[in-house]
């Protein structure tokens, strides 16, 4: 009952835990304790065999790159230090100390930003190669499975999930599909390989509930004939699954008082003495929409249109709910003055569109208007391909902004795959910028991570770390073994042709690449290094070819990996 | 040049002569002539010119290169600081075969109903269903495409594809060849084994052939029994002598040389698309002087024909001296050509490469190149003007020109935006 005890506690209901008889005869005997715990396991560190060893890891100073701190700010020549698994220092070079004994890595040239975060992921769940057996991410055989957790799908081999590392992706909300109105719960990982799904579990982070809008329940039930085939149907099934979970947290409720009376009869020992009320049967369906209910579980919603998202915001009115983030949300620009009012965030793509008709009315400045009307704005990927270009994708976001005139910063662009990113799952506190404090999660981009010739260096989470595409490259997932994982180690190798022509040596990292503002003169002139090969024109019309990556030096004593 | 080829060159002059491309003498003094300055102008073919100027006369180009004397009466646009391309050219997408692809009702480019995934379709032809007054063209022509080969998917043999200007006038005639390829698919077809679908494909090809060297036979009932209809074997007979392209959407490696050999079995023009295992079979595919369409960002074992996949393909599919011609294989991605472009460019592709693979190689293996794919004199006048780095994702096109026209870049998403730009004056129904 102890232990039992500990992990009640906390639980915002009634939940209290105490002997089941009172000493004193003037205070009222506390309720029996709610039997569920808070939703979403949080897995304490100590009943996680598998947890990851964030706590010891080695001291780490990124020097002399130029920093976006994920909250807006960027700092050119800077030094991100980190340790124990936590970002220590961040800052001008001239301001940030290096640890004694620190590993050091020479940055200059290059972009250092917070690891990328996935508000929409299937990986896992939907993993690659498309296989019947491992498509595990809908249970569609009835419209609301709010009992059902994205964690108990997940395939820790999946391998597009190094891919993700590759390209920054550290964290990473994995969620349901969206065949049901209630899919279940997401689960938050962190991006490091592991054994189990618990092995890369993000420790702390809440429990979240996915739910879908309009196209895709109506059609998957409707084709069965059976409820719900319309949107009003879909805004039905959901009512009664909440209503459900109202008569059910009353229930319990009602139970717990009548085990406080019968305990105030019970000091009276009588002969006709009753047998304690019995709890009401549980239901874990129920007890999740409870935790909606109570804000303890996030709710993530699918939902394309303006007036369905509007629709729900009525809904969440109706039982206090309150709604975390609006996933796809291609019309989310329609109504972002009531979403920035509720402080509901926006998970978007750059410019998917049209494949449905509730996809049909995109914009390509959804997130600039977005973020310009005080909406936190998210850049998601919903896809193992898309993921892999978080960075380009929020590029061309931007990109959009500025061609129409919207006020926008770089940094904002970046927060859309950072630390709004994080909001949007209920960890910002841990991670999604580089602060003090902040989990170590790093990437280290060869140029701007905004141009499309840029690519990762090196990603660190929790400290560690954990891709070095000079060094050991990715790390193929089991199953790609012997079946063509050696073109994984491949790819994380320079060019296979060296085509490209060396830069000048030692250019700014502003003039890398292109960078996306609209005053950035274009930069035409191929370099004047390109000799023409015999009786052919000059070889390369890209303006700017992608800089390698500054050559890492250790200093300081520290040796590199 | 064999005769086919030049055949079929005809041909497309005589469409040309249909829809008033080329223009009789008399009327050229009349028609209209446009002059870009001061730009940098990449050909096409990986030549560079700065300050250089183009000029249009009526729907071709009439000279590119340094500043010359501009003609009287001409219309000067100086676009300092800009960079012009050749127009893109989209290929194995179904634009103007699709509005939303749920919508079955808006969907030409296969059976609305689901049929057998081998079924043989070839009679069926993409400028049937092609509507050039789709949304999608203009949200692809504002990414820099002024052309499409309109393709037809699903099925063993998915019919013709078309080409088309991503013109903006309506009625206009933006179909300039109809039956540019024939579309195949042999990796992971759900009804057919790899034995079997190759299966159909061989009897296909076989009773075309039997029809082709004998129509007549064929209407007297001379030919034995052939399971195909008349317009599947008479557009499959058009395979043959180096007429139309077969396109052969492909994964596995193993499968890439099988469709090599059949198609050299048959001397087929064949253009590989998919080949997302191409590089393992790259000095193959280069011998066999075949081109490939491929998605330079597919690096996933997204299938088990793909477990190869890798993000280099197109880079060393470019090394081992093989046309590439990229695709995002989606209708509605069709304007991120350019992205691909230059994540291509990003892993060690040749940019100059990378550059052919969006126009130049696409007209080319299409038989089109004669008209398109290069900023030259007496080709068609289909551009766009950039204000940075077309590969780069903070670029954008400010002018894109089809056919000698400057076409708006106001899409349907472009006027959704427009009456959102201020919520004030946004509706909100009943007055409060």
């Amino acid at each position: 009952m102890g232990a039992f005890c500990l992990l009640v506690a906390g639980v915002g209901l009634v939940g209290a835990c105490a002997p089941p008889v009172a000493k004193s005869p003037d205070v009222a005997p506390p309720p029996p304790a709610l039997p569920w715990l808070p939703s979403g396991d949080p897995a304490p560190a100590a009943t996680s065999p598998g947890s990851p060893p964030a706590g010891a890891s080695p001291a780490v100073a990124l020097v002399g790159g130029t920093l976006m701190t994920g909250t807006g700010g960027e700092i050119a020549d800077a030094t991100v230090t980190f340790q124990d698994g936590r970002i220590v220092a961040v800052g001008p070079r001239a301001d940030v100390a290096v640890p004694q004994g620190a590993q050091v890595i020479d940055v200059r040239g290059r972009f250092v930003t917070p690891g990328l975060i996935d508000a929409h992921s299937h990986m896992g769940v939907y993993p690659v190669p498309e296989a019947a057996a491992h498509a595990d991410g809908n249970e569609a055989t009835r419209p609301v499975t709010a009992n059902v957790r994205a964690a108990e799908s997940f395939w820790p081999q999946d391998p597009a999930l190094s891919h993700a590392l590759a390209a920054g992706v550290t964290t990473l909300l994995v969620l349901p599909g969206s065949a049901n109105l209630i899919g279940g719960q997401g689960v938050t990982v962190k991006n490091r390989p592991g054994r189990s799904v618990e092995e890369m579990r993000f420790v702390g982070a809440p429990a979240t509930l996915k739910m879908a809008c309009g196209e895709n329940p109506k059609r998957v039930y409707g084709e069965r004939n059976s409820a719900p085939s319309t949107r009003m149907g879909n805004v039905a099934g959901y009512r009664e699954a909440f209503r459900d979970a109202q008569e059910y947290g009353a229930k319990f409720r009602d139970w717990q008082a009548r085990h406080v009376s019968w305990q105030r009869k019970r000091r009276a020992p009588r002969e006709d003495e009753q047998p304690a009320p019995i709890m009401p049967d549980r239901d874990a369906g129920l007890e999740t929409l409870l935790g909606a209910l109570e804000g303890r579980v996030l709710l993530e919603i699918h939902c394309y249109r303006a007036d369905e998202m509007l629709a729900m915001l009525a809904l969440a009115d109706e039982f206090g709910l309150s709604v975390r983030a609006f996933h796809h949300a291609v019309e989310a620009y329609k109504i972002r003055d009531v979403l920035a009012a509720r402080g509901v965030a926006v998970a978007t793509w750059a410019d998917w569109w049209g494949f449905k008709l509730e996809a049909y009315d995109t914009v390509r400045e959804n997130l600039a208007l977005l973020s310009e009307a005080g909406v936190r704005g998210v850049l998601h990927s919903d896809s193992a391909a898309l993921v892999q270009r978080l960075n380009q994708e929020a590029a061309k976001s931007y990109g959009a902004g500025v061609r129409a005139g919207i006020p926008i910063e770089r940094g904002t662009a970046l927060s859309w795959i950072t630390s709004n990113a994080a909001w949007a799952l209920g960890v910002e506190g841990q991670t999604g910028s580089l602060e003090p404090g902040k989990m170590a999660d790093v990437v280290v981009w060869s140029g701007d991570p905004f141009s499309v010739y840029s690519r990762v260096d090196r990603v660190f989470i929790d400290g560690w770390d954990a891709y070095d595409r000079e060094g050991a490259g990715r790390r193929p997932s089991d199953f790609e073994l012997g079946q063509g994982a050696e073109g994984a180690r491949r790819e994380g190798e320079r060019s296979p042709a060296p085509v490209v022509p060396a830069p000048a040596s030692g250019a700014a990292p502003a003039a890398t690449t292109a960078s996306p503002p609209a005053a950035q003169p274009p930069a035409a002139q191929p370099p004047a290094s390109q000799s023409p090969a015999a009786g052919s024109p000059a070889p390369s019309p890209a303006p700017a070819p992608p800089s390698p990556p500054a050559p890492v030096a250790p200093q300081a004593g520290g040796a590199l990996p | 040049m064999r005769r086919r080829e030049f055949m079929s060159q005809l041909s497309s002059a005589a469409l040309f002569g249909a829809s008033t491309l080329t223009l009789a003498p008399s009327a050229r003094a009349q028609q209209p002539v446009r002059v870009w300055t001061d730009a940098t102008i990449w050909t096409g073919d990986g030549e560079v010119i700065s300050g250089g100027m183009l000029v249009v006369t009526g729907e071709r180009i009439s000279a590119v290169g340094k500043p010359g004397p501009i003609p009287p009466d001409a219309q000067v646009t100086n676009v300092s600081g800009s960079l012009i391309t050749p127009g893109w050219v989209a290929t194995e997408t179904p634009l103007g075969l699709v509005e939303v692809e749920l919508e079955s009702s808006t969907v030409d480019a296969h059976p609305r109903r689901a049929e057998r995934s081998d079924a043989i379709r070839a009679g069926q032809a993409a400028v049937d269903g092609y509507n050039p007054q789709s949304t999608l063209l203009a949200v692809a022509r504002r990414g820099g495409v002024t052309s499409a080969v309109s393709t037809p998917d699903s099925g063993l043999i998915s019919g013709t594809s078309a080409w088309a200007d991503l013109l903006e006038r309506f009625p206009s005639t933006p179909v300039v060849r109809e039956d540019v390829a024939l579309h195949a698919n042999i990796s992971e077809l759900p009804d057919a084994t790899r034995p079997l679908g190759f299966s159909r494909l061989r009897d296909a090809l076989q009773s075309a052939r039997l029809y082709s060297r004998s129509p007549d036979a064929y209407d007297r009932g001379q030919t034995r029994d052939l399971e195909l209809s008349v317009a599947d074997l008479d557009r499959l007979s058009r395979l043959f002598g180096g007429g139309l392209p077969l396109v052969v959407r492909v994964t596995r490696g193993a499968d890439i040389l099988r469709v090599l050999s059949l198609a050299k079995g048959y001397a087929l023009r064949l253009i590989l698309s998919g080949v997302e295992e191409g590089w393992t079979v790259a000095q193959q595919i280069a011998a066999a002087r075949v081109p490939v369409i491929v998605d330079p960002t597919r690096n996933l074992p997204a299938t088990f024909s793909a477990l190869r996949a890798r993000r280099e393909n197109a880079a060393l599919l470019s090394a081992a001296g093989v046309n590439v011609i990229f695709s995002p294989f989606d209708a509605y991605a069709a304007h991120n050509l350019r992205q691909l472009a230059g994540n291509a460019v990003a892993v060690g592709m040749a940019p100059k490469a990378a550059l052919r693979a969006l126009s130049l190689e696409p007209a080319t293996a299409f038989g089109m190149a004669q008209n398109y794919g290069l900023l030259a004199p007496g080709k068609v006048a289909s551009f766009s003007v950039w204000n940075g780095d077309p590969f780069e994702l903070g670029s954008w096109a400010t002018e894109v020109v089809v056919r000698g026209t400057s076409t708006s870049l106001r899409t349907r998403q472009d006027l959704l935006f427009e009456r959102y730009r201020d919520l004030s004056r946004v509706p909100r129904g009943r007055a409060g």
